[in-house]
């Protein structure tokens, strides 16, 4: 009768199923997840993607700590709908210095993946001061109280160093100097050269929410403002396959 | 009531298995449902033949149909776009002004400016187009850097005073306080003086008059000797009650202290077509303030 009437072993002695179940869901998973590793087309490395400004990662983590991600994704999907609303869809690449990354499954409010640009900084503080002023039929809370905290920036560099320990491509010269980038980017007077050098020209150096001092207000925007504008679509050639 | 069959009717083959005398009948699946479950296979290896499938040693099988999701949302997009290159290119290539005198593709232009205008500027203008404090009410017939179908499409292609785009419409209102131009003493009598110009009541009336020299000397040059604005720099009118930043006491006094500096970013270049912009400009141009070229 062979190998089929051997189940019966497997029915009778319940740690042996146990270690054989998770040996075919190990199995399933791994061919599953295994492949999209080392796949090429499923890793695509895009011009124009660079860490997190220091100051943008300050952002970036009021954002999670705030929990945009809960009204907001940032992942436009390859449909046409959704291009002609948000621009381009959103690429891997985009997300790959992202941890965690912030697609999100839930639009209460717009997808926020290539927002970068299209507002003025004065409406990004008019509409998180006070969403209803500009938005009357929006349902998002106030967020003034971010311009209340100022934050200079004392434990950036550990978070870079955290985020270069999971993988994110900061160089030590890119943390040694994490918060004088992080206090020159939000004030044009400073010496910011070095910032430009290490984060590229198009890195926005400017006061963001246009009141003295850095707050939580402008890290958010430096970062809001940063989303979806590293690549640049004019020169982008989709493969098709990918 | 139904006759049961009892558990020891032999017809039935078993499966030899038995607990506590309790055995188990070995009844075949019903063939439909076989049949189903052995397509299924079938149809799952031509599916996994048709299209992307099988992960490789550096790519993964491409699929006989040659189907993938970029190519599918870029053959959305070329297919949609075709559609509509009749009318757009008519859209794009005509004079701005003789839009509306073309019933059929007004409408066009009205219906697809609407939706352009929904994504693009209904976050700072409003749904509506009212607008709100700091952006302006396109309803009405208030223009502050005008309201013909010329000047609107200039507007939306390059934007108001932002850093993208070279030819955007710019000009700085000066922060009389902030930088000192004007005394505390003198920005009182001047937001005294701008209160009278659109009829309302200031509350230090007898400021006035000193206020209407300090705004000869310092305001004249761009809002005009009698108020009336200059929409050559976007300056706006003081006389007629309308106010983008609030017409009280306190909002015209921080608006002399500090300035106002409202930004538009560009829609021309990445963001929008030449024919999406000529449908928004048709679109606000028809909201009720339009202007027709002189």
């Amino acid at each position: 009768m062979g190998i089929l009437e051997k189940h019966g072993v497997l029915e009778r002695n319940i740690s042996l199923l146990a270690i054989f179940a998770f040996l075919v869901v190990t199995i399933g998973g791994l061919v599953q997840i295994v492949p999209l590793f080392y796949l090429e087309n499923t890793i695509e490395d895009v011009e124009g993607m660079r860490p997190y400004t220091p100051l943008e990662l300050a952002g970036r983590d009021i954002y999670i700590r705030e929990g945009c991600y809960v009204c907001h994704s940032q992942m436009i999907r390859p449909m046409r709908d959704e291009v002609e609303r948000y621009g381009h869809y959103s690429l891997a690449a985009e997300s790959q210095y992202d941890h965690p990354f912030q697609w999100g499954s839930k639009r209460t409010g717009p997808d926020l993946a290539r927002v970068g640009g299209r507002y003025s900084d004065n409406w990004h503080v008019d509409h998180l001061r006070n969403p209803q002023s500009v938005v009357p039929e929006s349902v998002m809370p106030k967020y003034g109280f971010l311009e209340a905290t100022l934050i200079e920036g004392e434990h950036i560099q550990d978070l870079m160093s955290t985020h270069q320990f999971v993988g994110v491509p900061y160089t030590d010269e890119m943390i040694e100097a994490g918060q004088t980038d992080f206090l020159s980017q939000a004030d044009p007077d400073r010496d910011y050269d070095g910032l430009l050098e290490r984060y590229g020209e198009t890195t926005n150096v400017r006061n963001f929410d246009g009141a003295p001092g850095i707050s939580e207000l402008d890290a958010l925007i430096a970062y809001l403002q940063m989303l979806g504008t590293l690549v640049d679509f004019s020169t982008f050639e989709p493969v098709a396959s990918r | 009531m139904s006759e049961h069959k009892k558990n020891d009717d032999k017809d039935f083959e078993t499966t030899g298995h038995s607990w506590d005398g309790i055995e188990e009948y070995n009844k075949p699946l019903p063939k439909w449902w076989l049949m189903i479950f052995y397509a299924s296979i079938v149809w799952g290896i031509g599916y996994s033949i048709a299209y992307p499938a099988w992960p490789g040693v550096r790519t993964a099988t491409a699929g006989l149909l040659g189907w993938s999701t970029r190519g599918n949302v870029e053959q959305a997009i070329v297919d949609h776009a075709a559609g509509l290159a009749p009318i757009n290119d008519q859209l794009a290539s005509v004079d701005l002004d003789a839009i509306a005198g073309d019933p059929e593709l007004n409408t066009y232009a009205q219906n697809a400016g609407g939706a352009v205008f929904r994504t693009w500027c209904a976050q700072c203008h409003g749904s509506g187009a009212a607008g709100a404090v700091g952006y302006p009410n396109l309803l009405d017939d208030d223009w502050l850097w005008g309201g013909t179908m010329e000047d609107i499409h200039f507007t939306v292609s390059h934007g108001i005073r932002n850093e993208q785009d070279p030819d955007a419409r710019y000009s700085e209102m000066p922060a009389f306080g902030r930088d000192d131009l004007l005394s505390q003493e003198e920005i009182e009598q001047v937001t005294n003086f701008v209160m009278t110009l659109s009829g309302e009541t200031p509350p230090s009336p007898d400021l006035v008059a000193a206020g209407a020299e300090v705004f000869d000397i310092n305001c004249a040059s761009c809002h005009t000797e009698d108020g009336t604005g200059d929409r050559w720099q976007g300056a706006p009118n003081l006389t007629d009650a309308i106010w983008l930043y609030g017409g009280d006491y306190a909002s015209i006094h921080e608006t002399v202290h500090n300035a106002r500096f409202g930004v538009m970013p560009p829609m021309g270049g990445a963001e929008l077509s030449e024919a999406e912009i000529r449908a928004v400009t048709t679109y606000v141009h028809g909201l009720g303030g339009g202007e027709v070229a002189e």
